[in-house]
């Protein structure tokens, strides 16, 4: 699977927004999950799955770069595999529930994983090659800049206000 | 044509999009010859302001030639080389006659929607959401331009674009900056960020004749470039902003403040900025005003407060009794840029200043959605943008 960066940053923000949704009903319903995916897991590692649904979801929203939570997701997606195998029960009404339930995790993590190769900073024009302390923008030194643009005459409606100005202004007694 | 667009938070792409044509006899059809990413598209950019719709063309700092003029437009003719203010002003209302074109009460043509989020309309923008008329934006290569007998500045042939393009937007608007502080000479001016407003601000506030002048950043590219244009710098991350400008005012703080950052400030080791970065994750706050608390903190009673960084909404815990008490004087705005082009062209032709310093990369508009990414980050010294179609 490949995608263009463009398409990697807008399924970046789809996976970010799927795992806070998928962290909040791990914590409130970890029951409900297990059953769905057919395995008998405790609810407090369903809740800690949550945690961390949650964490790299909000991570994956706000962070300017969101390769590296792409990545996390990726670890996350192989716990998730991992747990999922150990977790089945052996039943013959859960077995296709884990089964389905591994397939859909499998596909997540080729989507995370394609999202975070196609993320890296794109080739850019590289700055030209001036040393910043030449780029004055005078012509002679700065201190020989200094007040020549005076005499300006300021506009009225942004001098400072009469009332405002140093009093008295020229030392002498009002 | 191809043109930058925006498809949300993060995502502008360049995209094949349809011609614009003259739709009012004052309008006019520009072809960009370039075009520069400001800072306060990265607010667009970072999903920061309101009112953006998905394939919204942006950008505001352009010039080109112009290609198309409508019958009424008596002012341009096809062949003229123009810079364009990023603020579309009438020429005629009772604000533009005052000189106040930032808020010109004709020329934002969703006036409703801009009356219910800030009270009253300000002006046209290009590029810049639908709260400010929703134009069509300059990072495209053709612009039609309204109200086109009114806003162009013509240039001439000797001066390169690189000289002349920040006209339109970031040279008048650090020089407003600097005008507002209505600079004496016994006066230190304090800058908050050195991005390129910043360093136009500093340059402007030296041409000014303050004192001094300090420039609070924490890039070291940024704070070079200021550094080379005649500021003390301080680096945020390194030192106290508030030790250092006591230091460097005898204890008694900068006379003039200017805000040259805006709505998304950072800050080291503060739990203001901790507080502001929770509250917008999760849209209590729009805007994070740590540069406004410390401009009010650190400034001298009966100081002024410079405001062109750019806010959109709302901010929280602003010390209203230190900026009350202090006797502060705020002054904010968009650049009434029509007031300063003019003077300012003929400094750049009399050789006073080289706008063109402030540019560390060029690319093509193709190249944009990556540079935009660059700028944000400051990645490889990136100051300021230039693109061409």
């Amino acid at each position: 699977m490949t995608m263009t960066r463009d398409e990697a940053v807008r399924t970046a923000r789809g996976l970010g927004w799927f795992s806070v949704g998928l962290g909040v009903v791990e914590l409130l319903a970890p029951h409900a999950v297990a059953r769905a995916t057919g395995t008998r897991h405790d609810p407090v590692l369903v809740r800690a799955c949550g945690v961390r649904e949650l964490a790299t979801g909000i991570g994956l929203l706000c962070a300017r770069d969101p390769e590296p939570w792409l990545w996390a997701r990726v670890g996350g997606d192989a716990l998730d595999l991992a747990a999922l195998a150990a977790g089945r029960t052996g039943r013959d009404d859960d077995r296709w529930r884990a089964g389905a339930t591994l397939a859909a995790v499998a596909g997540v993590t080729a989507v995370d994983i394609a999202c975070a190769r196609a993320l890296p900073r794109r080739a850019t024009p590289a700055r030209d090659d001036h040393d910043d302390r030449d780029r004055s923008g005078w012509p002679e030194p700065a201190e020989a800049m200094r007040g020549r643009a005076l005499p300006f005459d300021v506009p009225p409606d942004l001098r400072v206000p009469e009332l405002l100005r140093p009093y008295p202004t020229d030392g002498s007694p009002t | 044509m191809r043109a930058l667009c925006w498809h949300g938070k993060k995502d502008i792409r360049c995209e094949t999009v349809p011609d614009p044509g003259i739709e009012h006899p004052r309008d006019a059809i520009i072809k960009m010859s370039c075009c520069a990413i400001c800072g306060s598209d990265l607010h667009l950019f970072g999903g920061f302001m309101m009112g953006m719709k998905a394939g919204d063309i942006v950008g505001h700092e352009f010039m080109g030639e112009v290609v198309e003029v409508g019958r009424d437009n008596k002012a341009l003719k096809v062949g003229d080389r123009v810079v364009v203010p990023f603020t579309i002003t009438c020429g005629e209302c009772e604000q533009c006659r005052r000189g106040n074109f930032s808020v010109c009460e004709r020329s934002n043509r969703n006036k409703d929607l801009a009356d219910k989020a800030f009270g009253h309309a300000t002006a046209g923008l290009y590029g810049y959401s639908h709260l400010t008329g929703g134009y069509p934006g300059g990072q495209a290569e053709y612009i039609r331009v309204p109200f086109a007998d009114c806003g162009p500045v013509k240039v001439p042939d000797r001066l390169s674009d690189e000289q002349v393009l920040f006209l339109g937007d970031i040279f008048p608007t650090g020089w407003q900056a600097a005008v507002q502080c209505d600079i004496q000479p016994t006066d230190t001016v304090a800058i908050w960020g050195a991005g390129p407003v910043g360093q136009f601000a500093v340059r402007s506030a030296i041409l000014l004749g303050a004192r001094q002048v300090v420039v609070i950043d924490r890039v070291p590219e940024r704070l070079a470039m200021a550094a080379a244009g005649g500021a003390v710098t301080i680096n945020f991350d390194k030192e106290s902003v508030l030790d250092r400008l006591q230091e460097l005012t005898q204890g008694k703080g900068p006379e003039k403040c200017i805000d040259a950052v805006g709505m998304e400030s950072h800050a080291t080791r503060s739990l203001d900025a901790l507080y502001d970065r929770a509250k917008q994750a999760v849209m209590l706050e729009t805007d994070r005003p740590h540069v406004l608390r410390e401009m009010i903190y650190v400034c001298r009673p009966a100081g002024i407060l410079s405001i062109p960084g750019v806010y959109g909404g709302l901010v929280d815990k602003l010390p209203m009794g230190a900026l009350m008490n202090k006797g502060l004087t705020v002054r904010t705005g968009q650049t009434h840029v029509g007031r300063w082009t003019h003077d300012l062209l003929r400094r750049i032709e009399e050789g006073q200043i080289d706008p063109s310093f402030v540019v560390t990369h060029r690319g093509r508009l193709e190249d944009g959605p990556a540079l935009y990414e660059t700028f944000r980050d400051k990645h490889d010294g990136c100051i300021k943008v230039v693109l061409t179609p």
